[in-house]
């Protein structure tokens, strides 16, 4: 470095090009810098909406990820006679590996196509691949989002028709009080980081309330340790306690919730529980779906939203023919009456004190505190208003509420808190980000009987959905269910991202069915991302009594050498996102801002790596060769030539003007949302950054749940069918519902007697709290403690454990926990214990910490790896002391009185219950081996691995 | 004289560790690369970095501060790695205070790495040289890059902003202005080594609820007839007065 060039001239072989980063969901635009063909340096990009320039520690490792010795660069299929799990293919071509998926999958298609299943990991091309499920015909389908935070997406659009997650957030530019409830680093991570920097910056105040202060908490201004699951219950408090004082926004629950609106409260009707509607008007006009309040001037029910009238919110009333009925919030307040702060206190183990100081403080900043922006708009009842205003108290939550099975109702909760404060969609408070808000639930359904599987044709419904009542749900004759997973059934009613924790395990077992062919994409179902991974790992190896595997075919296709390739049959390589075409595409998860709708495309910075096929090709052509409708034209000829041709050209139907992208559409690109295809649009992106950012009128930007100028844009541009006002739900009707009908009150279908207790149980249209069911069945005696995972910023679950570099900031994970659990067990920080729960044990290394409420031990998600396996020596640290918790966590509950398979899940909407286990801890013999547990056979790497080297000097180019 | 430095903000800083890759990617590839990495697939994986991320707890449960680190050369006012130098080959450059190592000098004795109270310095075990932070010496003067982008690597990847860079001599410098107005400190000066970059301490925004602000004649429960009602229960003057 004695010639330092402080003032290089611009070097030769160098190119700068832009895409969309991909080291994690957040999809940033990055700017690569290639030099001689090899990447320099990957910075954000500094025009794109989303991060502004700055780039976390994955996305500045993605060098390192596509430089990776794990990386797979043929197709491969098992060796004949080789096992499974062992990881023995031989290379064959692209050819062949077409061949043999068109024959199978044909004769699939052609006899029952629910026996084929997709089922893909954190991908973000859903609307591709749930278009390649339905066109196929098959129901079996899904993507990460059941075994995720479903909780959080279902819970927030049932209440309020949007959600934390891609789909909207904390406006924390406005907000001076922001609280974050449990684990929520990985969504939006760049932009919230962002954020909470320019909020405390500017004076906001944060509190995390969370078992363990890492990450985001340790900036909070207020830590509040919560034992994990118990959110619900604290929070249930905190509308108790803003009721009592008054600090709730009675205008706006009036105008924009079903607060006031009528509950019939006559409990031998048919219609208990449901809103009054269909009152006679004087013009002797029907109006079937209104719903009415009861009007204090004129002490009489009337139209909702009637000029001149003024609701109660509480009360009791009497219709005239005799309906007793009640205003929504008098149901709530008399639900959370008992919630007093000092009973969350008991449960959740935060002072009543604190919880009370809290929501002093919510609701004193919520009202004190108003936002005013001198913004005209005119709401859905014709109403204008001058300015926009808000109450600047923010929330934000992702997993940390979401993976336990009593997440929803605990994400009701919260969105309710968050109503009653007046903050949906308004300034400081939460806001949408586009196609968000939806309609209360969104109108995509699924089929809803076994008939709408026919062969050789597209599934009549998406193969998600979201029901509006128990006529939604995708049952057969006898209300059992026709999806693999199980999703949409009585069992799990409301599962709307689908349930790929229960896909192996049901499939093995032939419940509801047998399968054939199983395709993962980008999913590690043999680690990480499987609930038991033992005993799942067993299931995909088992074979029947003719010596046949129990689930026929397995189809991987991954980028790298991850446990779950080791079981494939068939290998497809995926290449990174540094090599191939891609959209962020508002069909799918949403990269929107605020201020409105935002989508984005990668386009390849380098060729792909060996015989790498993105899995985006591999669908349009097994889609072209099996004739799906989507993918051919009437003479079967193909319509598109690959996956770029596909973009630019797919319309939702003829004509429609609808696409995967947004931006530069009509014939010379001068449209936006809507127009038709434009063959140059790639091209227009790339000269844009890869992004376009479409920005709304600022009428349009705030309340748009009730913005009639928002909405009427929001229909024109075929984002939302109806223009009808998104009346949040503070009394969920959709919920009672299907009380009703477990209680034989509801027309049509009828859930399995086995199951009525537990429909009447948790479909509550009103939100309360109740331990998590693993809890009820566990023996808290034996297992005393939380077990729960965090999310280490510089690692995104098992993506990253093949990069060389991250893996220098996490090899391997601890059993972290209060010194007091060690005091307990005799152990001292450091030491070899085990961590066990009712279904297993794993062993591990622990480390003290103060940092974590004492009844909780916690550790960082997905870094143990199996011997060998993401080409790592089977002396790295991931395998040698690395663990997951997985095998402490079942995919099903033990049998009790609902029934004996159950998954282990939210009964309502099927979300995987990570963060419900028990466990106890206590000291490794020091006979034992100091190696975690369990281990398995060591994994070679494939054909066509790149050379593991056992140094590195990365320097991209030729030094001049 | 100049003295660019770095400024961090233990504030915002929430230990993402972006700062940490991004430097390594910027400069393995830069004037000061490769750096180097060993066992990089293997078994206690470690490599040259210019900046870590340390991570360590405050206080006890449940009054504990997660407190997120990042440490790199100070670039001391009064470095004790360069007298040591037997070669010369650490030096401070009199432009602008960035204390750099000469490679071509440097044997590899590692007095420096005894040297520095810090623990900043970083052995190259391949090539056997001392490596550091130059603050990215190869990008700040670059006058191809936009100016914006004229930064160390860390600085521009910072998802927090907490990075800041400046000459802290000039005392109209943001970074200057950041010192002195929000109690920047440097790490050890009981050292006397005088470091360059600083930290700026946490700060703890609260807020103050005086009981009457619970007390409001617009409180919407009037309009329900439901006024929240005083405790009868409560202490009230009756019960200890003796007129």
């Amino acid at each position: 470095m004695s010639n330092i060039n402080t003032a290089p001239t611009q070097e030769e072989g160098v190119e700068v090009k832009n895409t969309t980063c991909y080291m994690c969901a957040c999809r940033c635009g990055i700017r690569v810098t290639l030099r001689d063909g090899e990447i320099r340096y990957i910075q954000g990009n500094p025009d794109h909406p989303l991060n502004k320039g700055v780039i976390c520690a994955k996305g500045s490792s993605g060098i390192m990820k596509q430089y990776s010795p794990a990386r797979l660069t043929q197709p491969l299929k098992r060796r004949p006679g080789a096992e499974r799990g062992t990881a023995d293919f031989e290379v064959i071509s692209w050819d062949e590996a077409f061949d043999v998926m068109e024959t199978r999958l044909r004769h699939l298609r052609a006899t029952d196509p629910k026996k084929f299943a997709l089922f893909t990991g954190r991908d973000q091309m859903q609307a591709l691949t749930g278009l390649f499920a339905k066109n196929f015909g098959t129901p079996n389908y899904a993507a990460h989002g059941g075994f995720c935070s479903v909780n959080m997406a279902a819970g927030m659009i049932y209440t309020i028709g949007g959600s934390f997650w891609e789909f909207g957030g904390p406006d924390l530019e406005r907000a001076k009080l922001f609280l974050m409830f449990g684990t929520a680093e990985d969504h939006h991570s760049n932009p919230l980081k962002i954020e909470l920097a320019h909020f405390k910056r500017n004076g906001g105040r944060f509190i995390s309330i969370n078992p363990i202060r890492t990450g985001y908490s340790a900036i909070a201004d207020e830590w509040v340790p919560i034992k994990p699951g118990t959110d619900g219950a604290m929070i249930l408090a905190m509308i108790h306690e803003i009721i009592k004082t008054g600090l709730y926004d009675r205008d706006f629950l009036t105008q924009y919730s079903n607060a006031a609106q009528l509950v019939n409260q006559d409990a031998d009707s048919d219609e208990f529980g449901m809103l009054v509607r269909g009152l006679e008007l004087d013009e002797g006009k029907i109006h079937p779906r209104d719903e009415l309040w009861w009007d204090r001037r004129t002490g009489k029910a009337v139209q909702t939203h009637t000029p001149d009238t003024d609701p109660f919110l509480l009360g009791d009333f009497t219709l005239e023919d005799g309906t007793p009925v009640k205003p929504g919030f008098q149901l709530l307040v008399e639900r959370v009456k008992d919630c007093t702060p000092e009973w969350a206190a008991d449960i959740t183990g935060v002072p009543a004190g604190t919880i009370r100081r809290l929501a002093h403080e919510m609701g004193i900043t919520a009202r004190d505190e108003k936002i005013e922006l001198p913004i005209a708009w005119t709401d859905a009842w014709g109403n204008e208003h001058e300015s926009v205003t808000g109450n600047p108290v923010s929330f934000h939550a992702m997993r940390g509420l979401a993976a336990h099975s009593n997440g929803f109702q605990s994400i009701r909760s919260l969105s309710i808190l968050m109503s009653i404060l007046g903050t949906i969609d308004r300034p400081g408070g939460f806001r949408h980000k586009a196609p968000f808000p939806r309609p209360i639930p969104p109108c995509p359904k699924t089929p809803n009987n076994a008939q709408d599987i026919k062969p050789n044709t597209p599934l009549a419904g998406m193969p998600l959905g979201w029901p509006a009542d128990p006529n939604d749900l995708f049952v057969d004759d006898d209300g059992e269910a026709v999806r693999l997973d199980k999703a949409f059934s009585w069992e799990y009613p409301l599962s709307v991202h689908g349930m790929m924790h229960n896909a192996i395990t049901n499939a093995w077992r032939g419940d509801p069915y047998h399968i054939d062919t199983l395709m993962i994409f980008m999913a590690n179902m043999a680690w990480n991302s499987t609930m038991n991974t033992v005993d799942v790992r067993k299931m995909l190896n088992d074979k029947d009594e003719n010596g046949e595997y129990k689930i026929p075919y397995l189809i991987v296709c991954d980028a790298f050498q991850s446990e779950m390739v080791a079981f494939a049959d068939l290998v497809l390589p995926d290449t990174t996102y540094l090599e191939r075409h891609d959209v962020m595409s508002m069909l799918d998860r949403p990269i929107s801002e605020f201020d409105g709708p935002v989508d984005s495309v990668r386009i390849p910075v380098l060729p792909p790596t060996g015989e790498c096929k993105p899995f985006q090709e591999v669908l349009i052509e097994l889609g072209s060769r099996l004739g799906f409708p989507a993918f051919t034209h009437a003479d079967g000829t193909r319509k598109f030539r690959d996956y770029p041709d596909f973009i630019t050209n797919f319309e939702t139907e003829p004509g429609s003007g609808i696409g995967f992208l947004a931006g530069w559409r009509g014939k010379d690109g001068e449209k936006a949302m809507r127009g038709e295809p434009n063959p140059k649009q790639w091209e227009m992106y790339e000269k844009n950054n890869c992004v376009f950012h479409y920005t709304l009128p600022k009428s349009y930007q705030y309340m748009r749940n009730w913005n009639q100028g928002y909405l009427e844009w929001s229909q024109h541009h075929r984002l939302t069918r109806y223009t009808d006002p998104i009346i949040i739900h503070l009394y969920s009707e959709v919920l009672q519902k299907f009380r009703l009908a477990a209680q034989g009150k509801y027309g049509g279908k009828q859930p399995p007697d086995r199951l009525r207790k537990r429909i009447e149980t948790y479909f509550d249209p009103l939100p309360f709290y109740y331990e998590p069911l693993e809890g009820q069945l566990s023996d808290k005696h034996k297992y005393p403690l939380n077990a729960v995972t965090q999310r280490p910023m510089a690692m995104y679950h098992s993506w990253d454990s093949q990069n060389a570099w991250l893996r220098q900031i996490h090899a391997h994970n601890y059993l972290y926990m209060s010194p007091k659990v060690g005091a307990a067990g005799g152990f001292d920080d450091g030491d070899w214990v085990w961590v066990e729960s009712m279904h297993g044990r794993v062993r591990c290394m622990c480390r003290f910490s103060e940092a974590v409420e004492p009844g909780t031990v916690w550790t960082w998600n997905a870094i143990g790896k199996a011997k060998g396996a993401w080409n790592l020596t089977p002396d790295a640290n991931e395998s040698e002391k690395g663990f997951l918790l997985n095998h402490l966590i079942a995919e099903e509950l033990p049998a009790h009185e609902h029934g004996a398979n159950l998954s282990n899940s939210d009964p309502i909407t099927g979300q995987a219950a990570w963060y419900d286990v028990q466990v106890r801890v206590y000291k490794a013999d020091p006979s034992e081996k100091q190696q975690s547990s369990p281990q398995f056979d060591t994994l070679q790497p494939v054909p066509g691995q790149p050379e593991r080297k056992s140094w590195l000097a990365y320097f991209a180019g030729k030094r001049k | 004289m100049t003295q660019l430095a770095l400024v961090i903000d233990l504030n915002v800083c929430v230990g993402c560790h972006a700062c940490v890759t991004n430097c390594k990617q910027w400069n393995t590839s830069g004037s000061a690369g490769p750096l180097v990495d060993e066992r990089p697939y293997g078994k206690d994986p470690t490599g040259t970095f210019f900046n870590r991320v340390q991570t360590f707890e405050v206080g006890e449960f449940p009054h504990t501060e997660t407190v997120h680190f990042p440490k790199s050369c100070l670039h001391c006012e009064d470095p004790p790695c360069v007298p040591v130098c037997p070669t010369g080959a650490s030096y401070k450059r009199k432009e602008d205070g960035i204390v750099l190592v000469d490679y071509d000098k440097c044997i590899g004795c590692k007095y420096c790495t005894w040297a520095c109270p810090y623990g900043a310095r970083e052995i190259d075990e391949k090539q056997q040289v001392m490596k550091k932070c130059t603050l990215c010496v190869d990008r700040i003067y670059d006058e191809t890059l936009p100016e914006a982008e004229r930064k160390p690597a860390c600085v521009l990847a910072c998802p927090t902003s907490a990075r800041l860079f400046g000459d802290v001599h000039d005392p109209e410098s943001e970074v200057s202005a950041a010192i002195r107005e929000q109690g920047g400190y440097p790490l050890m000066p009981e050292w006397g080594t005088q470091p360059s970059n600083h930290y700026l301490p946490r700060r703890k925004t609260k807020m103050k609820i005086h009981k009457d602000e619970l007390v409001r004649t617009d409180n919407p429960l009037k309009k329900e007839g439901h006024l929240p009602k005083v405790d009868e229960n409560e202490n009230f003057l009756e019960d200890t007065a003796s007129w």
